[in-house]
């Protein structure tokens, strides 16, 4: 065995240790691929330092505080004026799709959806597939479905192409593989790519020449796929147009370049006008990437026409419901909808930024994961993805980047009472997310009952700070986890409410509230 | 009436005669010399204090758990214990934030709810009554005599982003004589705590924290100060712990109200 052999046999067992690391933590709750994120030191490198990067970027597009106010403004306007008619407005874009040329169906749960994109593959025979970045895809596991089926399915954005190299899934809606360096990518593509001459890429670690090996590689399979899968960025009304925004021309080669191209997107991302994509477009890039534009603007419109040399024979669009229909129909989650998937909420997120997309174990990780994943219709519910909505501090950072103005921390607050719900509420048909209650615990529920009996009776209350305070000395030294990494707190010798009393601090307003309160205390 | 210093445009009310103090249960227990400071310097600008003896807890750690009933039901007794029309200082910007914008939500179509909406109207944090109601101003006149302080400001996230007065946080320690204002890299980014989440999400919340205190350690000021006591126990708590493995400087942490009652006493405020 030759050195370059060796090497290359210890990149790829380093490479395969990787995808056995992935497939371990995605066998584990929430708590436990917490821990192994936050033990390891190159993930939060890499998260720390995207997110730093991220919010730098978008921070240096946003210049003037009062105008992104203003501009989110009219970005929650736009996203909420389409949703308040999203069936008109469903009903209407099929009607100009069809008139287009574009196929429309229509997909209910992620296994109809499957079932659709497999049946139009199969009818064109088609057996090798192109994909552009879909989020929705990924939602809807259609790589493993058509897999599974005989169908080779490329994705063709860099990052997408370099997961499913890994065997990984994406950990950011937006860049795929950011957590991976420049080092990991280069063994990933040394040891498991090959040239369209079948030999191994060659090591590099120049950004350039990476793109260029993987860009080699992919051309080849666009020339030859049957079919190319895209996802929808918008899609608009009035028009029967599909807006598919991107950076590396792959999407437009996916929907371009082979005979068939299927769209898929969920029911969300409708708009009624041309005039609504500015609005959006404006905050959707900034926000994202901190770019001003994307490289492409695609608008598909249809397919090939007769005077025409290029283009599919055939555009198809699939809609998926998957939950969203039951998220529209409650006027609080509703806002859920409003997301235009531009990954600002993770980048913004200081639990993000030390744990990393793979630990939420879902398709969307971070605060939109948080409220998305257990409300749509395949992923389980709260009692799959219930864990991972206590992972939030509500500090708001998340509520504060979103250019729609989604109120993430107010709906994370409001997974959490579903996930805790009483029976009582269950059964008063007070809930609406699948799972709700399957967190509660009697052991937490007591907790919360007793809390609340403390604080609830006043006097109750200043008895227990007072054996608190007068046995501090009795309390406990350590008080895991708190003290695992901190220092016990003392509570003082007297509570405020002694102290204040004995300063002789008018404790009533007036006599008014004072035999009020006098008759509230009984 | 005076407009707040930040983008959030709350309109604020001329000096009263007498506020309410909502002590919060944190303060109560493990910082209540803060409180007694407050009283001190609300007192010091001729506002008379009351401090409902049947005040207990916002509710907050239960409504952001999920257990909405047992919020509720601790809220509805501080709508009682503050139910004279007059200002209520939080001494908490969370709590303030609890109550302030979470209470109509909390007591949505409840019987209560024109009460919880009045309560929350007239619900201020410490540093925004300062400054937007009080104007609060400090005698330089004995400066000469003070050794400058250098001290590092924690604005807690439901400070910042819930009741929007990091602006006011700012203000109110630039406006000590003889202080210098430092803040730690990554100013913005929450040290952790999160109530129930530094339990719950223990790990996560220590990784959080750590980098806080490192953060602060790195400031070298001689004092770290807050108006959220829950922040300022997860950040001295840890910065104890990396203190004694010689990984950090220790460093004290007192609340707002302490610093402004010291430079009161120091310089002499005006009333």
């Amino acid at each position: 065995m030759n050195s370059s052999t060796s090497a290359f046999i210890e990149l790829k067992t380093l490479v395969d240790q990787e995808e056995h690391e992935f497939a371990d933590m995605q066998a584990r709750h929430f708590k436990a691929r917490a821990s192994m994120a936050l033990k390891n030191e190159t993930l939060r490198a890499s998260f720390r330092g995207a997110s730093d990067f991220l919010m730098g970027k978008r921070q240096s597009v946003f210049p003037d505080a009062v105008e992104l106010e203003a501009l989110r403004d009219r970005g929650e306007a736009a996203r909420q004026r389409s949703l308040a008619k999203l069936p008109d407005l469903l009903e209407q874009l099929e009607t100009n799709l069809v008139a287009n040329g574009i196929q429309v169906h229509w997909a209910d749960t992620a296994e109809q959806a499957n079932q659709i994109i497999h049946g139009i593959l199969d009818a064109n025979q088609a057996d090798t597939v192109v994909k552009g970045k879909s989020m929705v895809s990924e939602e809807i596991e259609l790589n493993h479905y058509l897999e599974a089926r005989g169908i080779e399915c490329l994705e063709s954005d860099m990052g997408e192409y370099l997961v499913q190299l890994a065997k990984e899934a994406p950990s950011h809606i937006v860049m795929p593989v950011i957590h991976k360096n420049k080092q990991q990518i280069a063994q990933l593509m040394h040891s498991r790519a090959t040239t369209p001459e079948g030999d191994p890429v060659p090591y590099s670690e120049e950004v350039d020449d990476l793109i260029g090996n993987a860009r080699a590689i992919l051309r080849e399979k666009f020339r030859h796929a049957d079919a190319g899968i895209s996802g929808v960025n918008m899609a608009i009304a009035e028009t029967g147009t599909l807006l598919l925004i991107e950076n590396e021309g792959n999407g437009r080669m996916c929907t371009t370049v082979p005979p068939l191209h299927i769209a898929v997107t969920g029911i969300e991302k409708v708009v009624q006008s041309l005039s609504d994509v500015p609005e959006l477009l404006t905050l959707l890039p900034r926000s994202a990437t901190g770019q001003l534009i994307t490289t492409y603007v695609n608008m598909i419109s249809g397919p090939r026409q007769t005077d025409e040399l290029d283009g599919p024979e055939q555009v198809h669009l699939v809609l998926v419901d998957n939950g969203r229909s039951k998220i529209f129909n409650h006027p609080d989650l509703k806002s859920t909808l409003q997301c235009i998937r531009c990954g600002a909420c993770m980048n913004h997120c200081p639990v993000y930024a030390r744990i990393g997309g793979h630990a939420y174990g879902s398709t969307y990780p971070g605060p939109i994961g948080q409220v998305v994943t257990p409300q749509l219709g395949s992923a389980g519910g709260l009692a799959v993805h219930g864990d991972m909505i206590n992972a939030c501090s509500l500090n708001g950072a998340c509520g504060e980047a979103c250019p729609v103005r989604i109120p993430l921390p107010d709906l994370i607050r409001d997974l959490r009472a579903e996930a805790v719900a009483p029976l009582s509420r269950q059964q008063n048909g007070q809930t609406h997310v699948e799972g709700s209650g399957s967190k509660r615990t009697l052991a937490e529920s007591l907790i919360w009952q007793g809390w609340s009996l403390v604080h609830k009776v006043p006097w109750l209350y200043r008895l227990t700070t007072r054996l608190m305070t007068r046995g501090r000395k009795l309390m406990p030294a350590r008080l895991a986890p708190w003290t695992n990494t901190r220092s016990m707190p003392k509570p003082a010798a007297y509570s405020l409410h002694e102290l204040a009393r004995k300063a002789g601090i008018a404790a009533q307003a007036s006599p008014v509230a004072n035999s009020r309160e006098n008759n509230n205390e009984q | 009436m005076t407009l707040s210093l930040s983008s959030r445009r709350r309109s604020y009310p001329s000096r009263p005669s007498r506020v309410y103090l909502m002590g919060t249960c944190l303060v109560d227990s493990f910082f209540p010399q803060a409180g007694m400071d407050a009283i001190a310097v609300l007192q010091s600008q001729g506002v008379e204090v009351v401090f409902p003896q049947a005040q207990t807890c916002c509710g907050q750690p239960a409504w952001n758990s999920g257990y909405e009933n047992e919020a509720r039901a601790v809220a509805r007794r501080q709508l009682l214990a503050f139910a004279e029309d007059i200002p209520v200082v939080v001494m908490m910007g969370s709590c303030a934030g609890m109550v302030h914008l979470e209470y109509p939500a909390l007591f949505r179509g409840q019987p209560e709810a024109p009460q919880a909406v009045a309560l929350a109207a007239r619900t201020y944090e410490f540093s925004e009554f300062l400054i937007n109601v009080l104007d609060i101003q400090f005698e330089s006149r004995d400066i000469t005599n003070l050794t400058e302080q250098r001290v590092a400001l924690h604005t807690s996230c439901s400070s910042r982003r819930g009741m929007g007065v990091a602006a006011e946080h700012r203000e109110l320690v630039g406006r000590l004589p003889g202080v210098q204002v430092v803040e730690p890299k990554r100013v913005a980014e929450c040290c952790g705590f999160g109530g129930t989440f530094a339990v719950k999400q223990a790990e996560i919340s220590a990784a959080m924290a750590h980098d806080k205190a490192m953060a602060m350690s790195a400031t070298a000021a001689d004092v770290i100060t807050s108006a959220d006591c829950g922040c300022l126990m997860n950040i001295g708590g840890t910065l104890d712990v990396l203190a004694a493995e010689g990984k950090a400087r220790a460093m004290p942490t007192r609340h707002l109200a302490t610093l402004v009652r010291a430079s009161l006493d120091q310089t002499g405020g005006e009333a």
